[in-house]
């Protein structure tokens, strides 16, 4: 594990650079494949309001997977992320009208921690919702 | 339906080795977006200290995932699978996933608990390789909605 960033270059309330992902059906479709999580309300617009969504949304894996992301640029190796947990609090709505989705994500250095970890608190947001909660990774730097 | 509590701390047998392999890593990292050279280059994973191309953090979900079913068709349990929803998850890593592992999931019920009418169960798969080393835990909370509405 070589992570980019130094323990003590940050302190509680450091900022990771935030990123914005777009999503669209295709993006979902892609997922659905390589994941192996083919529910059809990923997909499958008429499936998804029957049973009571406002429209196809995206895997909740997938909003977890793209938020990390913002943790593992700043981290350099991956391998940084020593635990990494989220809720899922609201769907991305993906609307198949060419354009998609977008999910923003920022994060920061909620606490600094022994051993060179620190915790990293994530908010992840589409449409103006909150689509995660309790987003939380720990992050072991150089 | 309430869940049979007696089921909390259930063990389920292992499954059989799951095997990583570098273009099913880059498959996910692809689907995601992700351009990290870690997952798709070994020579820049090898940079990192990496034996192989390392995996992204959420892949070991779709395995852990699918060693879940066992719990979650188990008939014993009675889950109604068709109304459940993925609440939170939680991974804990001591090395990350990467090419070459063969992987085996022992899942457990952790709790069952019952909140205006929904079910909610927590399963938690315990990641070895084939040496025996733990790789990682996965924490899955599933929630099986009630089937009239009750409640938030």
């Amino acid at each position: 594990m070589t992570a980019k960033i130094a323990y003590a270059e940050v302190e509680a309330g450091t900022e990771l650079p935030a990123r914005t992902f777009p999503v669209t059906r295709a993006t979902l479709v892609q997922y659905a494949g390589a994941s192996g999580d083919f529910n059809p309300i990923h997909w499958n617009e008429k499936f998804a309001v029957e049973v009571g969504l406002p429209d196809v949304i995206a895997h909740g894996m997938f909003t977890m997977a793209e938020a990390i992301r913002v943790v593992t640029d700043w981290a350099g190796d991956p391998a940084a992320v020593v635990e990494y947990g989220v809720r899922f609090t609201k769907p991305v709505v993906v609307p198949n009208d060419g354009v998609g989705a977008l999910i923003e994500v920022s994060a920061k250095v909620a606490a600094k921690l022994d051993d060179n970890l620190v915790r990293v608190d994530l908010t992840a947001t589409s449409a103006g919702q909150k689509v995660l909660g309790m987003s939380r990774a720990v992050v072991r730097l150089a | 339906m309430a869940l049979d509590q007696s089921f909390v701390g259930r063990t389920y047998p292992p499954t059989a080795p799951y095997e990583v392999g570098r273009e099913k890593i880059r498959e996910f990292a692809e689907a995601i977006g992700d351009a990290n050279p870690a997952y798709t280059d070994p020579e820049a994973a090898k940079e990192l200290g990496h034996p192989d191309v390392i995996a992204p953090p959420t892949f070991v979900f779709a395995i852990t995932f699918k060693a879940a079913g066992q719990v979650i068709e188990d008939p014993q349990l009675g889950l109604d699978y068709s109304r459940v929803v993925h609440g939170d998850q939680k991974f804990a890593y001591t090395r990350p996933v990467r090419a070459g592992d063969r992987l085996a999931v022992t899942s457990t019920i952790e709790a069952i608990k019952s909140m205006a009418g929904n079910d909610i169960l927590d399963i938690r798969g315990e990641v070895h390789d084939e040496t025996g080393e733990h790789v990682v835990t996965a924490w899955t909370k599933l929630v099986s909605r009630a089937p009239e509405e009750v409640g938030p």
